[in-house]
């Protein structure tokens, strides 16, 4: 069964290939059922895999080798998935939460033109993303990394008759690609040291190398631009919230459950590189503190409820972020689950208010939801409280776990965790405001007449079970004075034992410092009075108040309204420099000296056949002369010089 | 080229063959007339008979007088094939100036 692996990723190619070749042909409730299909077979095949497999007691990878790749000389690579807990891990979340929102997808894209087209899209997402995680090797990573790449733009550019949705779809392919060159140029360097490009082979080959650890914050550093890139972190974070272009199941199933995830998967994926470079893991803390708080704050001001939850998303990547960085890939990875949880639940309750109010984004024209649509308010109500982190919903263990992880780090160990406990406590804010201002308080919706009612099954079905998933999931670690299970940290050991071991012996190892009695109670405790805290203030701004309805902003505010100006300053900064030198380039260099030099080749030769066509007289007698007088002066030639 | 042919030094037959093939050639190239063209062409030819001739006996070798056979057969050839070129094409073109024939120029 274990060799089944394929399945998992040929079930949504199949879904693509029938939906993107039947396309005009097949009716829209087909097409949907086959792409929702193609991934929930997958989820069920590798739900099989995962129990047969036995992650908690298996310590080494099951490799399937599909067919031969490439093999030149004594480099090998084939096709081959890796079954191990990281790519099942991985693998579940993606076709779990995938397949809700490919049945979600089915209700909310209902009517639409381009319907057949979003489920082919869709399914070679998914397609893309389980090559990404069930890869052997970084080859295979790069095409599955690629992939999501281009069907992100896809899936943003959805709408491609819209400027702007074509416009976030270019600017998330043009982001990704600096990110993708960081992939390249880490995957050289591993080569060029190693040799093998296969996770089992670095694994295993890199203890033995005497100056990779001088290498490793390099390899680590090039590893992370690229996961900057995928995963929306400072400075490369812009192309997310312009992804909100795209319809709300993409952004569900983007922010969630796949693409922006690629970052963590990979640096969990080459922890033995990660572990080891102590530099860049500090670096890593300190973009994702950063960003965790830096988007949040863009967060609290925001008005389109679908820009809000993108801010949370690129907050909730830096808190993974963070969490890899003080090297708690066990943090990272649950938190990374969670979240795919509770953000999925998030968006696609969000996209249920839009589809409720019929395509209106704003939440300043929003109000009073909740006794309007019952299922959308209560499971969007349990999302945010799982986001906020107050217990028992699985965020509040996810994010508590990073920050007592992130408070016990040696090195600023005490700053990172102030920079995450404020991004928490704005998370809770924004968060909050968001659902009292869409659920409760003022009515402010203006529908044209159009009557309002719950969205129909197919959408409020996910919305159930991801509202159960995003309530219980937590329960998988937990701390010591609650429960103390740690199942995800003894299903990770066999994946990260490796890196400990190497980054033990090279001696790059942080040790984290020890907590005292009680502390890590008193941490939770004082993280939830801040989660209390913005839940609170949230209430006290914007129920029974109508603040929000204030347009003009001055101030700090204004700043964070406009987002810190980063996309003004990118503009600014990149865009235009870059404009301006290809208009010099294409109208003065190009057309001046390239086209000059081309078309003055072409004028000589013009020229030179200008004089020969004269000789081309098309009279008989005119070349009898010529052949006389060229006769001539040939003999005269062999008289003068003689035979 | 001293060599007398009938009491006539070989190169009096030379000289005449030359000046004939000269006037045969300027006629080619001067003339308009397609008909007159084709009497210079057939001066130079037998211009050109003639230096075979003149060698043949000097050289006291036939195959030169044999060659002079081919060279009528030939142009005789030539003969019926051009007049018959001239007269379509002064059928279709009511001229048989050669300046207005001209469509060898695209």
């Amino acid at each position: 069964m274990l060799d089944l692996i394929y399945l998992v990723v040929l079930f949504p190619l199949i879904g693509f290939l029938h939906n993107a070749f039947l396309m005009k042909r097949i009716p829209h409730r087909f097409a949907g059922a086959i792409g929702t299909l193609a991934v929930l077979i997958p989820f069920l095949i590798t739900l099989q895999i995962f129990f047969e497999f036995k992650p908690m007691e298996r310590t080494f990878p099951h490799i399937v080798t599909l067919f031969p790749w490439i093999h030149i000389g004594n480099f090998h690579l084939d096709i081959a998935y890796q079954v191990d807990q990281l790519s099942l891990y991985m693998a579940l979340v993606i076709t779990g939460i995938g397949s809700l929102i490919h049945l979600y997808s089915m209700g909310y894209m209902k009517g639409d033109s381009g319907y057949v087209r979003f489920f082919a899209y869709l399914n070679l997402f998914v397609f893309s993303m389980l090559n990404l995680v069930l890869s052997d090797n970084l080859v295979l990573t790069f095409l599955g990394w690629e992939g999501v790449g281009l069907c992100s733009y896809l899936l943003i550019g959805f709408e491609y008759e819209k400027n702007s949705a074509a416009a976030a779809g270019m600017k998330a392919f043009v982001l990704n690609r600096i990110g993708d060159l960081g992939f390249i140029l880490g995957s050289g360097f591993l080569f060029w040291l190693t040799g093998s490009l296969k996770y089992s082979e670095i694994q295993t080959l890199v203890p033995g190398i005497a100056h990779f650890a001088d290498y490793t914050d390099l390899i680590a550093l090039f590893f992370f631009i690229a996961a900057m890139g995928k995963s929306a972190q400072v400075p490369l974070y812009v192309w997310l919230p312009d992804a909100m272009a795209g319809p709300t199941p993409v952004s569900a199933l983007i922010h969630a459950a796949t693409m922006v995830t690629a970052g963590i998967f990979l640096i969990a994926r080459l922890s033995i590189v990660f572990m080891a470079a102590p530099h860049t893991s500090l670096l890593i803390a300190s973009v994702g503190a950063f960003t965790a708080l830096f988007a949040a704050s863009i967060g609290t001001l925001q008005t389109d409820i679908k820009k809000i939850l993108a801010y949370s998303t690129v907050s909730q990547l830096g808190f993974m972020f963070l969490a890899m960085g003080v090297g708690s890939y066990v943090a990272g990875l649950f938190h990374l689950m969670t979240h795919a949880f509770f953000k999925a639940l998030l968006f696609l309750g969000a996209g249920s208010v839009i589809h409720i109010l019929h395509h209106e984004q704003n939440i300043r024209k929003m109000g009073s939801l909740f006794s309007k649509a019952k299922i959308t308010s209560i499971t969007f109500l349990l999302g945010t409280l799982a986001i906020a982190g107050i217990p028992p919903f699985s965020g509040f263990f996810s994010k508590d776990l990073i920050l007592e992880k992130t408070f016990q780090y040696p090195i600023y160990g005490t700053f990172l965790w102030t920079v995450g406990i404020l991004a928490a406590f704005f998370t809770a804010f924004y968060m909050f405001r968001l659902v009292f201002v869409v659920f409760f308080g003022t009515d402010r919706t203006d529908t044209h007449g159009k009557k309002i009612h719950e969205s129909p099954l197919t959408m409020t079905l996910p919305l159930l079970l991801l509202a159960i998933g995003a309530s219980i999931v937590g329960f998988l670690q937990t701390p010591h004075f609650f429960l103390h299970i740690h199942t995800l940290e003894s299903y990770f050991e066999p994946i990260l034992f490796p890196g400990k071991v190497y980054a033990n012996t090279v001696g790059s190892a942080v040790t984290l410092q020890a907590l005292g009695e009680g502390d890590d109670l008193k941490l939770a405790g004082f993280a939830i009075l801040m989660s209390l805290f913005g839940i609170g203030l949230a209430g006290f701004l914007y129920t029974d108040r109508n603040v929000e309805v204030k347009e003009e902003h001055s101030g700090f505010r204004k700043i964070l309204f406009h987002k810190y100006y980063v996309d003004e300053i990118y503009d600014f900064l990149f865009v235009r420099p870059f404009v301006s030198i290809s208009k010099i380039i294409a109208f003065t260099i190009d057309r001046y000296a390239i086209d000059g030099f081309f078309t003055g080749i072409a004028r000589v030769l013009q020229g030179l056949a200008g004089i020969l066509r004269r000789f081309q007289t098309g009279f008989v007698g005119d070349y009898a002369l010529y052949i006389t007088l060229g006769s001539f002066f040939i003999l005269l030639f062999l008289l003068v010089k003689g035979v | 080229m001293n060599a007398l042919i009938s009491g006539i030094p070989s190169v009096y037959f030379l000289a005449l063959a030359g000046i004939l093939f000269s006037i045969g050639l300027v006629g080619v190239l001067i003339r308009r007339n397609a008909v007159i063209i084709f009497m210079s062409v057939e001066l130079i030819l037998n211009a050109v008979n003639l230096v075979f001739v003149t060698f043949s006996k000097t050289l006291l070798n036939v195959s030169g007088e044999v060659i002079v056979f081919f060279v009528m057969a030939i142009a005789a050839c030539e003969a019926a094939i051009g007049l018959a070129l001239v007269i379509a094409i002064f059928r279709q073109n009511k001229s048989s100036n050669v300046d207005e024939l001209q469509s060898l120029k695209w």
